[in-house]
């Protein structure tokens, strides 16, 4: 069977078992978009390449299977970097497909030409530009195998058009053959025997879990692991719902806005049974300082993270599923089946008696200028159904999400961590809605963050996708404005946004949304039941929320973990 | 320094003219022949901070794959580190740790010097000396070339500086992990992981 180029790219999309690509159309990308009209995937058109690529991730990351982006080349290429470098860091699987200018003006500063390989080389697992028709279906074959095997991650196609419009020679190759790619998958079997003679010993020991364990669909296993041993969880803002807050083993969030309990369960700890996640400096403050007394045993499917940035006294390369697995085999039979388990009883009730004296707290009847955003995240947490799905931007709404909503599902939180995207929430969600439509989707968003992306929600609109956006309007930059109050004198420079510029409402109504705006307690409620009811187009809610309210525990930046700050709801700590 | 593009060694090295320092050390790298992998390691080092002291590529026998052979210096990063990253580029196949102590490695180097008629007979004396080479000779002017070790074109350089040097390149040295005769360590190869 002959196919042009670009047929043969949608036929091998198809393969692949694509069911949706985001994109937006282009002179270099042009060919394949043809043959699109015939293909039984999904195109979601969308209005900024940054949205393609954020769809892309969260569609993904509620999935767990690679969200497909296609743009075209030159600025379209430039403006998916972002979404690259974020789902790099995050170790989401995306495969972005971009155009590019035919392979003989190549290298002229040809128009809309930009060296994307080059661009993107340190951002993606691997990326590909093809040369010649024939080597499409066995470059998208690899492509997906890379960006969804070892550790996930994007990877980029890099088409010229030319060669989009060569004819070819159809075939699907019956498997890949990347001999510089063979991830390990199996835990070394001595070295979880180790480990699992270290987690008897402990007497300290914390579960210390990563969006690895998300990523390998490994909550099941992590499960089983921490109820047999009865060793308490921490789960990192990548790895919230991995296990679930309601279980009486869950500690919630460490790191620099983490719970004071998870955050000390660490520092006290004399074993971090490190499960899929990196020891990222927001989890481990000053690095000298961090959990001195712990031994670590580190599980992870990427070699070079194992002792990175910490020394790893048992590092295990595998998939984390499959590690703990088997160690949990290891703790039932050999050598380490016959040893007693130390008692974690007066550990449990150290932890116990910090959870009693310092719990997630805010200050419920502040006479501040305006809602708690706490409060708003706890109502919109308890009126929404089990199992929705909420996603956030970046700055202070993104950590009172992670710490007042209640996370018990894997899969079910989208946010933007390694990078910190600002941005990501709106075309985020659309991506999550779209991977999952039988959930309900939330989305936090900030001011800030809203007012870079916010146009996806006419995509959103126009493609029937009924997100519901709560946007936390405290008319600040206010993550940044929180930072200039307590380290720059309260000198604030350029973190003011207005409460009313621009008028979200309208804004939102003229983007095709339900809008509504809500400012006292009472109405909170209400507004978020009268959201959970519409089904047939995106909704947004304008809190006005409390512009001096600041995200606490904090570890201010450089510090050691020690040194949490609880702030004034307990007593005028700064 | 991250020293990329044709393979040029600075004419004299840091901190005198051992090139046996402790932090430097040789990993010869098999990748497979593609466009644009000498562009990945360049960019893997420099954006992970790790500093090439000096890199050599050229093909194999088998023309499916290239062998670099990269001089790291370990006051950057640490070894396992810059091997475990490296293992993650899709086209690296296998990568081999060469302890200097347990290599065999060759450095060509190529100087001009100048030679009137009074040095001259001196500098060809140094030439048999050392094994090397004239390649091209002019009124005023040798240009000389010598394969050895790294240690012997640093020795050899400094000899002939005296008459003025001109111009010299050298090409990076290329190693291979001394052969097995019993007692020697060898080279230890990683194969791949993720
Ligand atoms: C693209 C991008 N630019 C800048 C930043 C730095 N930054 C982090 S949080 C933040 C403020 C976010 O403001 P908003 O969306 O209103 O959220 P808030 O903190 O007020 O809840 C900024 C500017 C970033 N993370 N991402
Ligand atoms: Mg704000």
């Amino acid at each position: 069977m002959k196919l042009t180029g670009a047929q043969a790219l949608i036929k091998s999309l198809e393969m692949q078992g694509v069911e949706v690509i985001f994109g937006l159309p282009g002179g270099a990308i042009l060919p394949v978009y043809d043959p699109i009209i015939d293909s039984p995937i999904r195109h979601i058109l969308v209005r900024h390449e940054q949205g393609a690529g954020h769809m892309a991730e969260g569609y993904a990351q509620v999935t767990n299977r690679p969200g497909v982006a296609m743009v075209t080349s030159g600025p379209a290429a430039t403006n998916i970097v972002t979404p690259l470098a974020n789902a790099y860091m995050d170790s989401t699987p995306m495969v972005v497909i971009t155009g590019q200018v035919a392979t003989s003006s190549i290298g002229t500063d040809a128009f809309q030409e930009a060296d994307t390989t080059g661009i993107t080389m340190s951002i993606t697992k691997h990326n590909w530009l093809i040369t010649d028709a024939a080597e499409i279906p066995e470059v998208v074959a690899e492509a997906f195998h890379v960006a969804t095997n070892g550790r996930p991650g994007p990877v980029l196609i890099d088409v010229p058009k030319d060669v989009s419009n060569q004819m070819m020679d159809w075939y699907w190759p019956d498997a890949v053959d990347l001999p510089g790619f063979k991830p390990t998958t199996k835990g070394h079997p001595r070295s979880i025997q180790a480990a699992a003679r270290m987690i008897k010993e402990a007497r300290r020991p914390v579960l210390y879990v990563g969006g690895g364990v998300i990523r390998a669909g490994a909550s099941g296993a992590l499960l089983a692991l921490a109820e047999k041993t009865g060793i308490p969880v921490v789960t990192t803002l990548m790895a919230r719902g991995a296990f679930p807050d309601s279980h009486p083993l869950c500690l919630g969030m460490p790191g620099m806005h983490g719970n004071y309990s998870a955050v000390t369960a660490m520092q006290k700890s004399d074993l971090l049974v490190t499960l899929g996640a990196r020891f990222d400096d927001r989890v481990t403050g000053k690095l000298s300082g961090f959990a001195p007394e712990a031994k670590v045993i580190h599980v992870d499917i990427d070699p070079a993270e194992l002792s990175k940035i910490r020394h790893a006294d048992i590092p295990i390369v595998g998939d984390v599923r499959s590690v703990i697995e088997d160690l949990i085999e290891a703790l039932d039979k050999g050598e380490a089946g016959e040893m007693v388990q130390a008692d974690l009883t007066p550990w449990i009730s150290r932890i116990r008696e910090w959870q009693k004296l310092y719990p997630l707290s805010y200050d419920r009847d502040g006479t501040g200028n305006g809602l708690k955003p706490q409060y708003v995240i706890e109502t919109l947490s308890s009126l929404t159904p089990e199992g929705s799905i909420l996603a956030s931007g970046v700055g202070q709404h993104q950590m009172w999400a992670s710490q007042y909503w209640r996370f018990d599902h894997p899969n079910a939180w989208v946010n933007s961590g390694g990078l910190g995207t600002m941005g990501y929430a709106v075309p985020a969600s659309i991506g999550a809605k779209v991977g999952r439509p039988d959930k309900m989707v939330w989305a936090v968003d900030g001011d800030g963050c809203f007012q870079m992306t916010a146009q996806e929600l006419v995509t959103a609109s126009a493609e029937r996708i009924p997100v519901k956006i709560a946007l936390l309007n405290n008319a600040y930059l206010g993550m940044v404005r929180q930072w200039q109050e307590m380290f720059y004198d309260q000198r604030y420079s350029e973190v003011y946004l207005s409460p009313d510029l621009p008028d979200y409402v309208k804004w939102a109504e003229a983007m095709g949304c339900v809008a509504l705006r809500v400012e006292a307690p009472e109405e909170v409620a209400p507004a978020i039941e009268k959201a959970n009811d519409i089904n047939d187009r995106p909704v947004v809610i304008e809190f006005r929320i409390d512009s001096s309210e600041k995200v606490y525990p904090m570890v201010p930046a450089g510090a050691s973990n020690d040194e949490i700050v609880l702030g004034p709801s307990y007593g005028g700590a700064r | 320094m991250t020293n990329i593009g044709p393979s040029v060694v600075p004419m004299s090295l840091p901190g005198g003219r051992s090139s046996r320092g402790v932090s430097l050390h040789v990993l010869s790298v098999l990748v497979e022949n593609r466009a644009g992998v000498l562009a990945r390691v360049a960019q893997l080092f420099s954006r992970r901070g790790y500093n090439i002291y000096s890199l050599a590529v050229a093909p194999t026998d088998d023309e499916r794959f290239s062998r670099l052979t990269v001089v790291v210096d370990l006051e950057s990063a640490p070894l396992e580190q810059i091997t475990k990253q490296l293992h993650k580029l899709i086209n690296v196949i296998k990568i081999t740790e060469i302890d200097p102590v347990d290599a065999v490695e060759q450095e060509l180097l190529l100087a001009v010097v100048a030679a009137d008629v009074s040095s001259r007979g001196q500098i060809l004396e140094l030439v048999g000396i050392f094994g090397a080479k004239v390649l091209d000779v002019g009124l005023e002017r040798l240009t000389l070339a010598l394969a050895d070790t790294p240690e012997k074109l640093d020795d050899f350089t400094e000899l002939i500086k005296v008459f003025g040097l001109i111009e010299v390149q050298r090409s990076g040295r290329v190693a291979l992990a001394k052969l097995n005769r019993g007692g020697g360590r060898g080279g230890i190869s990683r194969g791949k992981a993720s």
